[in-house]
């Protein structure tokens, strides 16, 4: 590894890349004056751009590299901050006080806009949460989990439309019959793993949407539902201000609520069996672990959290239409479960907030902003594969030939 | 304790056992030997559930069990230890042994058992805090028995636990098993193809061939069967 093979390495790189780029950067044809412009500068910036990236690149590519050697030959897996902030009780309590003070007095604080915004990344945490139940927990992975976050919404918008009933009778229903649904969809693909699986859920939460889509008498087709009414508080009038605030404290209180569900979950004896389950299917029902209910158990609890979600969704937007539950959606919860890290409750959550409000943030880029989200993106999943926060579940502590025993 | 009553079982259209009868009697040790793709593993999965058999009956203490479902037949008594391990990579040595737990409810008897598992592999109370994947292959075979035992099992099920170990862990791995036949009266049906070494810990042994069972008599006899020493022997 001499500086002169990685030099010639990335001029390798560079020259690929402006080869690559040559027909998109360099030539240009200008239809009015019908001729052909030569812009031999942008090759020369993109020479120089990828041979200095491809260095970087590299080099970081090596010390990850040298840090998972140096994890194998001993000192055991670092432990992220997260997990420190975690474990020291010193610490935890007061961050978590914090963090609790800095949520309630936020929207107070900021405009409506940056509310909307919070109020979406807190949706956003529950519907991670409960595809992490599904796709990070028990490992099915789950790509039409949008569906459910639909069935959610529609419950809201239709029973209102028809019966008039208010936000909070239809939150409950919404998560039970996010749940049914989700127990709908586990029932066929219950002998299906892997690739098959996320094919099948995919046509599922495809099905949804074009029923919405088009049975227009059910669901008034792709117009939509308009004037969904927001959530009431015994009758109070409030400003379209004070409204978002309450929508807001809503949202952080299920979310606060799902965290906790989640948690209790995931140790629950259910919650072993879905980490079994994920692990070796065979083995798990060697130890007597019912496969099926398990596995619909885990459809069923995962799809609850998108039911309440849509709930939610449909109140603060006030309008729906089946444009809203497209397959981006379920990418967009993928990518936050897989981001932030899989079985991890702070990764979700982390992972949440970076995918909503990064987005939100990155308008200052304009219109480069989603090409920025993708590398962003791309460089998480090179650098830190397993997430914000990696799921080490367990710390791996040696501790010398005798204290073993007992 | 177990009686197989002529059972067939398919994959798909393939019939792979063509009507076995197979008797366990309580506190037997009994191993099925027979070369490779005779069909010994799917007679496993049949007892077990996991490959249910199309005809034929199986009666585990009175009970007819061919048609219950796999967490059931577990629920009853009679656990395997799969073909390969199978042990959970990811999950910890202690949290594989409480998986094997899965089905009971009483603590105290629980952590009784994890003590004796403890004691019968020092190794495992070592690495209990290990991921499952990072342990050698003797000692995720040793796991592997340990959390099936930890279901407390009456009927034990064990396929082909010498596979692709070192002979003086094999050695060991037979004698832990005479050792839980002894110490906790566990009935254990053994399918095994290194025939020699599972003739000198069981008490009777079935020879299969092709899907049927072609002999059966004493362990000690099978040993100094003239067919039997050609066929799986070697000698």
């Amino acid at each position: 590894m001499t500086p002169l093979i990685e030099i010639r390495k990335s001029v390798l790189v560079s020259i690929w890349f402006m080869f690559l780029t040559f027909p998109i950067m360099v030539i240009r044809v200008n239809t009015v004056e019908n001729v052909v412009e030569w812009r031999w500068h942008n090759m020369i910036a993109i020479g120089a751009g990828s041979f200095l990236l491809s260095f970087v690149w590299r080099y970081m590519i090596r010390r990850k590299e040298q840090g998972i050697r140096r994890q194998r030959e001993g000192a055991g897996p670092r432990l992220s901050i997260f997990q420190r902030i975690g474990q020291e009780r010193r610490i935890f309590l007061p961050a978590l006080t914090l963090l609790a003070v800095a949520v309630v007095v936020f929207p107070f604080l900021v405009s409506m806009y940056q509310v909307n915004i919070m109020t979406t990344a807190f949706m956003y945490i529950m519907l991670g949460l409960g595809l992490n139940i599904v796709v990070g927990v028990a490992g099915l992975l789950d790509l039409g989990y949008v569906a459910f976050y639909a069935v959610g919404a529609y419950t809201y918008a239709l029973l209102n439309h028809h019966f008039g009933l208010n936000f909070w009778v239809c939150l409950p229903i919404g998560a039970a019959l996010g749940a049914g649904f989700g127990i709908l969809l586990g029932f066929p693909v219950l002998r299906l793993r892997g690739d098959y699986l996320a094919i099948v859920t995919l046509g599922f939460g495809e099905i949804i949407r074009l029923v919405l889509e088009n049975w227009n008498e059910f669901s008034f087709g792709p117009s939509g539902i308009s004037n969904i009414p927001r959530p009431g508080l015994f009758g109070v009038a409030f400003s379209l201000e004070a409204h978002a605030r309450y929508i807001y404290f809503i949202v952080v209180a299920l979310a606060v609520f799902t965290i906790f569900m989640v948690n209790r979950l995931q140790n629950s004896r259910i919650g072993r069996a879905w980490l079994a389950l994920r692990e070796d299917e065979i083995a798990c029902q060697a130890m007597g672990v019912d496969k099926t209910r398990t596995k619909l158990t885990a459809f069923a609890l995962g799809a609850t959290w998108a039911g309440l979600a849509g709930v939610i969704f449909a109140a603060k937007t006030t309008f729906i239409n089946p444009a809203s539950f497209t397959i981006w959606e379920s990418i967009n919860i993928l990518c936050i479960v897989v981001l932030g890290g899989m079985g991890s409750i702070t990764g979700v959550v982390l992972g949440a907030l970076v995918l909503v409000l990064l987005p939100e943030y990155l308008r200052a880029f304009a219109e480069y902003r989603i090409l920025t989200f993708g590398v962003v993106l791309v460089l998480m999943m090179v650098f830190r594969p397993g997430g914000i926060v990696s799921n080490v579940r367990r710390t791996y502590q040696f501790e010398g030939p005798d204290s073993g025993d007992k | 304790m177990l009686q197989i009553d002529d059972i067939k079982t398919y994959y798909g259209n393939i019939q792979a056992l063509k009507g076995i009868s197979i008797e366990i009697g309580a506190g037997e040790i009994i191993c099925l030997i027979g070369a490779n793709g005779a069909g010994k593993s799917t007679a496993l999965m049949s007892i077990c559930g996991v490959v249910p058999p199309r005809t034929g009956r199986i009666v585990f203490e009175g009970r007819e069990i061919q048609d219950l479902p796999t967490n059931r037949i577990v629920a009853l008594g009679i656990v395997q230890v799969p073909e390969g391990r199978r042990i959970f990579p990811y999950l910890t040595v202690a949290e594989n042994l409480d998986m094997g737990a899965f089905l009971r409810k009483d603590k105290a008897a629980i952590d009784q058992d994890l003590d004796y598992i403890y004691d019968l592999f020092p190794i495992l109370a070592k690495r209990r805090h290990q991921a499952g994947g990072t342990l050698s292959g003797g000692e995720q075979q040793m796991l592997a028995i340990s959390r099936a035992l930890m279901a407390r099992p009456r009927l034990l099920l064990l396929d082909e636990p010498s596979l692709g170990l070192a002979p003086l862990v094999v050695k060991q791995i037979f004698e832990i098993i005479t050792k839980i036949n002894q110490e906790n009266n566990t009935t254990i049906f053994l399918v095994e193809q290194n025939a020699n070494m599972a003739l000198q810990v069981a008490h009777r042994g079935y020879v299969m061939e092709t899907g049927r069972i072609t002999l059966t008599d004493t362990a000690a006899n099978l040993l100094v069967n003239e067919d039997v020493k050609k066929a799986y022997l070697g000698i």
